[in-house]
């Protein structure tokens, strides 16, 4: 296995630290060397995420909290939420969620539900365990697939 | 990370500016400020984020919420000062394909969809 500094941010499940983690994450993102663009990517996937442990976390406990585990390897950033409130069924919920097509009526669009459309469609590997609350693991890989190529890296001194 | 969104009446137009970062905890506040307008009949409305920089489903979700509820009372909703960052959000979420989304001044030649 490859090696890679852990850090694992442990926030109360309540929205106003949401934008706290992300700050956080970017901040990581930005010294592993990845693009602004893909920072951007991962600040929103890893906002989607620990939005929805937030909302899950919440209903089942007032006083729960979000754990947000980050890997860094040299080629990839691997970010951990877990909640450990109510869990949502990946399948079904993959279902439902989807990108938006111009053949639906304007009343049929969905509002909410496109957090793991976002996170499927921003990073590179999404994947669910639902087990005693709700873990959702996620992973970026450096120049990875969809990267520009005008894009330039960020300076990670 | 805070929102500030201002409301400015143009000829008949009804425009939103929105400053600051759209998440999940200031995104109650946005919908509220918009829902105290939405039931206008015949609504005008402009929305303009040229300075929002951070926006995510949570965002899309209250300005889907703001668009249906406009078109219901026969008015309209148009995005402007879109940059190219939440251009690719409104993209790959299929709802530039719906909505009336117009880019910011800028750069593209293909600015306005």
């Amino acid at each position: 296995m490859q090696p890679y500094d852990y850090i694992e941010i442990r926030v109360p499940a309540k929205v106003q630290y949401v934008g706290v983690a992300r700050l956080a994450i970017s901040g990581l993102a930005s010294r592993l060397g990845f693009t602004y663009d893909e920072i951007e990517d991962l600040k929103i996937a890893s906002s989607e995420a620990i939005t929805n442990a937030v909302q899950h976390a919440y209903k089942v406990d007032e006083e729960g909290e979000v754990v947000v585990g980050c890997a860094l390897f040299k080629d990839k950033l691997e970010v951990m939420v877990a909640d450990h409130g109510k869990s949502f069924d990946f399948e079904e919920t993959k279902k439902r969620v989807g990108p938006y097509n111009d053949q639906e009526e304007v009343q049929f669009l969905r509002e909410g539900g496109l957090g793991l459309y976002l996170m499927e469609t921003l990073m590179d590997e999404v994947k669910v365990h639902n087990e005693e609350g709700v873990t959702v693991f996620m992973t970026k890989y450096l120049g990875g697939e969809r990267g520009d190529e005008d894009a330039e890296r960020t300076i990670t001194s | 990370m805070n929102l500030q969104v201002e409301l400015l009446e143009e000829n008949s137009v009804q425009r939103f500016k929105i400053v600051g970062e759209i998440d999940a905890f200031t995104a109650p506040k946005l919908k509220e400020k918009l829902a105290a307008v939405e039931k206008v009949v015949g609504m005008q409305a402009e929305v303009d984020l040229s300075e929002v920089g951070y926006m995510d489903s949570t965002g899309l979700g209250v300005f889907v919420g703001f668009y249906k509820a406009v078109k219901a009372n026969e008015g309209h909703v148009k995005i402007i000062g879109v940059n190219k960052r939440l251009k690719r959000l409104f993209e790959i979420t299929g709802l530039e394909q719906v909505m009336d989304i117009v880019m910011e001044e800028s750069r593209d030649a293909d600015a306005t969809v």
